[in-house]
């Protein structure tokens, strides 16, 4: 009985996690269709500005969920007025423009901060479940997931920002009749991405260890996740965070870590073989 | 353009861009070339700055020292980055194209095996400083750093008496990892204690979340770790979160290589069990002057004086001192004086290399890790390494030239 509540518990962690890593990259590619190579970069940045932001004695939540979303939604901007801005419509030039941004700020950094490995520890201690104990950070990212989630849709749905958003995506020309600049918005949504990347990033410093090439680890995760969730930004990042999360943790827990990673990607081609649109290409179809 | 001009121009920029790659440093004809191959980036740098750290001191120092041979010496530095391709590589270009005297490298075992046959094919000699699972056996490699039957076979019955019999192990995966945890199982049952179960992870982990639930079903009554490099720190990270820092203890044949116990808080890490040769507080009189002159050439704020980098800087010595024995670099006649029985006396005691292992006698001591401090708690002198010596006898088969692994 115990042993099914930790079940349960790591695997909607698992779940919470793939959201919170694919949540940018679902705005920059989902919304934008820009391949955007450098998102593992990002969450790296955001990292790190949360260890910046604790060495100046800044508490570690504010760090996690202000400054770091904050900081790599700034760079975002910049970013997105020096190249992403030239390279709207051609997605392959986004891949290798984006490739090399990625290679250039994992250079950066490891000439500012160096290739050690640096970390926080995580806040809140564990609590118990019968004879098992759990780590309170881990209902932190859960619960950070779902407001993530309920955010993003609130804002798309139910704000004006968020419907001329997606309209400018869907028809930037008529958005541009009706007076609204494509450009800003365009310039808008992708540091919000950015910013996603960068909040992402922080919350996962205290689990794995900072390095520059960190983010390495996590832009395949976040690339499956997203392709496989489909046209629907949501629907289909919680949608796909769900179906692979929950095969990677059940398959750790009856293995290893190694087969739990190679569970996920076999359900990622098993998946994108029977659904080739991904899931809200067949489900879902129509929501957001 | 006609074919006169186009030879032209691309013999310019053909010279023109090839001519940087030539070696610009030619040796002179008083200087003897030593190559040091560790990683100072990625995953394994925490254990390699330490030891290209400890390897520039002992040259600077056999320098001042008037050099070897009245040669002064010179050192190659090369960071593989954490990436075994480049290992390889380095070591092909510190044997042909430098002509090094000796080769100083290889971190992880993974490592050791890709450069001793270059080094071996190449007849460069070959010095691995790092703490591993034993068994190489090779004529032309000496391995200066501890094996199992030197640390684990105190640090496990000592932790065992401590703690309890039962004993979940959590290794790294690649030889290392799978064979320490092997010599650990050996020294368990022998112990009359029991395994509850080996896992293995790839050196990029970092979730360990099903595996510490895993872990707390079976109730074990300590976890020995060989855990490497800067990935798997989160385990410990994750381990404490989940609040089993105090309630489970923890052993590990490679905590603090790295200066873990810094990098990780006093809360993290207090209780742990480690077992090496040199510890930074070993209060000998050699020690002190050792780190007199360590931190007066790298600042006092240095971190931590890690067993891997003592290794470098005592492996450096013990060839040292084979060179002024054999009064030559030729490599047969080193390997001849090194085989003679020399000893030197480093901060960590008297290490001695054995003829017939090519690894080490030296004093062991396991200490406990206590607010980011490593705490002697007992200390065995003069160890042999009986593990390699079981199986391997480089005076009866000088030809021998491989890994022994202990039978699963």
């Amino acid at each position: 009985m115990d042993l099914a509540v930790i079940v349960v518990i790591q695997v909607l962690y698992a779940v919470a996690s793939l959201v919170i890593i694919s949540a940018g990259l679902a705005v920059i590619f989902g919304m934008m269709k820009v391949i955007n190579l450098a998102h593992g970069e990002f969450m790296m940045l955001g990292a790190y500005s949360v260890i910046g932001a604790i060495k100046l004695g800044i508490n570690l939540w504010v760090a996690m969920l202000l400054v770091a979303p904050v900081a790599v939604g700034l760079i975002g901007v910049v970013l997105e007025r020096l190249i992403i801005r030239r390279l709207y419509g051609r997605m392959v030039d986004t891949m290798l423009a984006t490739w090399g941004l990625s290679l250039l700020l994992v250079g950066i950094v490891t000439s500012i901060a160096g290739n050690t490995t640096a970390g926080v520890s995580a806040p809140l201690g564990s609590f118990s479940v019968g004879a098992y104990s759990v780590s309170g950070y881990t209902l932190v990212i859960i619960a950070v997931a779902v407001v993530l989630a309920l955010a993003i849709r609130w804002v798309l749905l139910r704000t004006p920002w968020g419907l001329i958003a997606r309209g400018t995506m869907q028809k930037p020309d008529m958005a541009n009749a009706l007076g609204i600049s494509p450009s800003r918005v365009y310039s808008v949504t992708f540091a919000v991405g950015a910013a996603l990347s960068g909040l992402a990033g922080g919350l996962l410093a205290p689990l794995t260890g900072v390095v520059p090439t960190m983010g390495a680890a996590f832009v395949a995760k976040a690339f499956i996740t997203v392709i496989g969730g489909g046209p629907a930004i949501l629907a289909g990042l919680v949608g796909a965070s769900a179906l692979f999360g929950a095969i990677n943790q059940l398959a750790t827990f009856v293995t290893t870590p190694v087969f739990g990673e190679v569970a996920l990607l076999v359900a990622a081609i098993v998946m994108l073989r029977l659904l080739p649109q991904g899931i809200t290409g067949r489900f879902f179809k129509g929501s957001l | 353009m006609d074919r006169r001009s186009f030879i032209k121009t691309s013999g310019a920029a053909l010279a023109g861009t090839t001519a940087p790659l030539f070696p610009l440093t030619a040796l002179a004809a008083d200087e003897m070339l030593i190559g040091s191959i560790h990683d100072l980036s990625g995953g394994l740098d925490i254990y390699g700055k330490p030891m290209a750290d400890c390897m520039t001191l002992a040259i600077e120092e056999q320098n001042a020292a008037g050099g070897l041979l009245g040669k002064q010496l010179k050192l190659a530095t090369y960071d593989p980055q954490s990436n075994m391709q480049l290992y390889a590589q380095f070591a092909q270009q510190a044997a042909l194209k430098d002509k090094a005297a000796v080769v100083m490298g290889g971190i992880t075992s993974a490592s050791r095996e890709v450069i001793r046959p270059v080094l071996d094919r190449n007849k460069t000699l070959y010095f691995y400083n790092t703490q591993y699972e034993g068994g190489v056996c090779d004529r032309n490699t000496f391995c200066t750093g501890v094996t199992p039957a030197q640390t684990v076979a105190k640090l496990v019955p000592y932790a065992m008496k401590k703690w309890g019999k039962k004993v979940y192990v959590v290794a790294a995966d690649y030889n290392y990892g799978q064979i320490t945890s092997q010599w650990v199982k050996k020294f368990v049952q022998e112990n009359g204690g029991s395994i509850a179960s080996i896992d293995f992870f790839p050196l990029d982990v970092t979730n360990f979340g099903p595996t510490i639930s895993k872990i707390e079903a079976a109730k074990p009554d300590m976890i020995v770790s060989a855990l490497v490099g800067g990935a798997h720190i989160s385990f410990y990270r994750q381990w404490a979160a989940a609040g089993l820092t105090k309630k489970i203890p923890l052993a590990s044949t490679t905590f603090a290589g790295g200066n873990e116990h810094i990098v990780l808080s006093a809360a993290e890490t207090d209780g742990f069990l480690i077992s090496y040769n040199y510890f930074q507080n070993l209060d000998t009189p050699e020690n002190k002057a050792f780190k007199e002159r360590f931190y007066k050439r790298f600042g006092k704020d240095y971190p931590n004086i890690t067993e891997l980098a003592m290794g470098t800087y005592q492996g450096f010595k013990l060839w040292a001192e084979g060179v002024k024995k054999a009064g030559s670099l030729d490599r047969m006649k080193v390997i001849a004086a090194l085989e003679s029985g020399i000893s030197v006396n480093g901060p960590s005691g008297k290490v001695t290399l054995d003829p017939e292992t090519h690894h080490c006698v030296l004093n062991v001591s396991i200490a406990e890790v206590k607010n980011q401090q490593l705490n002697i708690v007992e200390t065995f002198l003069q160890q042999k390494p009986t593990d390699t010596s079981a199986v391997c006898n480089l005076k009866k088969n000088p030809n021998d030239n491989q890994q022994y692994v202990i039978k699963a």
